[in-house]
């Protein structure tokens, strides 16, 4: 069974409906692109995914997966931005669903959260202030702090929004060794590029939303379509 | 120094202190998670309400007031929050009518029907708390004490969860925190400060209490866990030293206070520009 499915999705607000009957099945070990314009209801449907809100109608049925195996990686907020905390602080957050109702961390969640920081290089940061970072090293706290959290899967919302080109590459590498290890990848982007490259499969949100394996997604007409436009910057 | 030394005897003064220090300590506890999340107003707005909840409780003559204005407030901040996530009505327009709206009817209910004679008086310190903190019934010490305690206990066990709800709250609600009721908690516990707070500067400065230390210290910290001891420490200080100043030099006990919270705020900015 799969992963995670969706079943007859309909995808909106009370009053305005995005997209209807929207059904896939993301199996173990997958690394979906959800790509499409702005406004089509991609960040919507992740927060679908995640149970954060509720279809118009359908459901998400996921296989014994709990909430405290999913990571989610957020679009930034502005509170962020100027928040005193230190790295540590923020990575051992991660954490933070597997509580319960114990007060504290425990020594091995410590650790973990150490070795997650060392992965993405960001342990000599440890007692660093979050907002004196720059936006690739706080891209890569925050995935620190997701790895913290997911075990299973992993969810994205546009992660390289802002990031420089360099950075960018090596976001893409951390989370292509993530998913190599049998981490299933679900990312928001408009990086065209990127999806080409890394993506296994590709779910194209629009009025009438697909969901298709990466090689037949850009042999379409439609596929080839999108991704000259978004090369374009009109995407 | 002889005055000081000669007014520490007194029992009330040391009552005073021991709960001036109390209050102060809790109430920049949340401090930090108030002015991030952007609900600093929500403090200003309760602090309003527990003024209308005096006055009704000073008509119906009650003699152990926090009583009625701890419910009223608690109520209020549940109320405030529900409104917050209304589309329909602003977040901040209610907060601004609830606050208007029970000044108003605080003063009136006051004019009409206190039976004090002093009512100028009266009203100057519910809102400016010129004297109550040296008033206090032993009754009033004991309930300030144990709030304190409550507030200092609950925010050790969800220190935590606090945090990471004030950091990301999408992300902590998609590992399954139950936010919604964090946020309860946080306006609940924001409640009861501002209740207790109300006995050492008065409604209209209680703010202050509570934002004072958290923007200082942010300045100069770089950790949550530093910014929300170094909030306590300067929100202790500056309660003693403004009670003491106040006591020798005979001026207002919560001005005295929040000037000092002032000050050392103005401190901690030079402070910061320096570490820069």
């Amino acid at each position: 069974m799969a992963l995670i499915s969706a079943k007859d999705l309909t995808i909106g607000y009370s009053d305005l409906v995005l997209y209807r009957d929207l059904s896939f099945d993301i199996n173990e070990g997958d690394y979906v692109f959800v790509i499409g314009e702005n406004g089509t209801g991609k960040t919507t449907l992740m927060r679908t995914l995640l149970g954060l809100r509720k279809p118009l109608n359908g459901e998400v049925v996921t296989d014994g997966l709990k909430l405290s195996e999913i990571g989610y990686l957020p679009q930034q907020t502005v509170v962020q931005r100027d928040f005193p905390a230190s790295v540590k602080e923020i990575v051992l957050s991660g954490f933070v669903g597997r509580l319960g109702f114990k007060p504290f961390y425990t020594g091995k969640q410590k650790k973990t959260a150490l070795e997650a920081m060392k992965r993405f290089g960001v342990d000599d940061l440890a007692s660093r202030c979050y907002r004196d970072l720059s936006g690739g090293q706080q891209q890569r706290v925050l995935l620190a702090r997701t790895l913290c959290a997911a075990t299973k899967v992993l969810l994205m919302d546009e992660p390289v929004a802002g990031l420089d080109p360099f950075v960018t590459e090596e976001f893409y590498g951390l989370v292509e060794k993530l998913n190599r290890e049998g981490m299933t990848i679900i990312m928001i982007s408009h990086d065209i590029a990127a999806a080409k490259k890394y993506a296994s499969h590709i779910l194209h949100i629009k009025n009438d939303p697909r969901f298709v394996e990466k090689n037949e997604y850009f042999a379409s007409g439609e596929g080839n379509e999108f991704s000259i436009l978004a090369e374009n910057g009109e995407g | 120094m002889e005055l000081l030394i000669e007014y520490l005897s007194y029992p009330f003064v040391r009552y005073a202190i021991i709960v001036g220090v109390l209050i102060a300590f809790c109430s920049s506890l949340l401090g930090v998670t108030l002015v991030l999340k952007r609900m600093s107003y929500i403090g200003d707005g309760l602090s309003h309400v527990a003024f209308g909840a005096l006055a009704i409780a000073s008509v119906l003559k009650i003699t152990n007031n926090t009583l009625i204005i701890l419910p009223v407030t608690v109520l209020a901040a549940i109320l405030l929050l529900a409104f917050g996530k209304n589309a329909a009505i602003k977040g901040d327009a209610a907060i601004a009518m609830l606050s208007v709206g029970s000044l108003a009817f605080g003063y009136l209910l006051m004019n009409k029907f206190s039976t004090a004679s002093n009512l100028a008086g009266d009203v100057c310190s519910t809102l400016f708390g010129s004297t109550s903190i040296l008033t206090l019934s032993k009754e009033s010490v004991l309930l300030c004490f144990i709030l304190s305690i409550f507030v200092v206990v609950v925010f050790i066990l969800f220190y935590n969860k606090i945090f990471a709800v004030t950091f990301d709250e999408t992300f902590a609600k998609a590992t399954g925190v139950r936010t919604g009721m964090y946020n309860l908690l946080i306006a609940v516990i924001i409640a009861v400060i501002i209740v207790l707070a109300m006995n050492l500067v008065g409604s209209l400065l209680i703010s202050a209490l509570v934002i004072f230390p958290a923007m200082a210290s942010m300045r100069v910290f770089k950790s949550f866990k530093a910014v929300t001891v170094s909030s306590a420490v300067f929100s202790v200080f500056c309660a003693l030293a403004g009670i003491i100043i106040s006591i020798i030099a005979g001026t207002p006990t919560g001005a005295t206070i929040v000037a000092c919270d002032a000050v050392m705020f103005g401190l901690f900015c030079v402070v910061g520009a320096i570490r820069q």
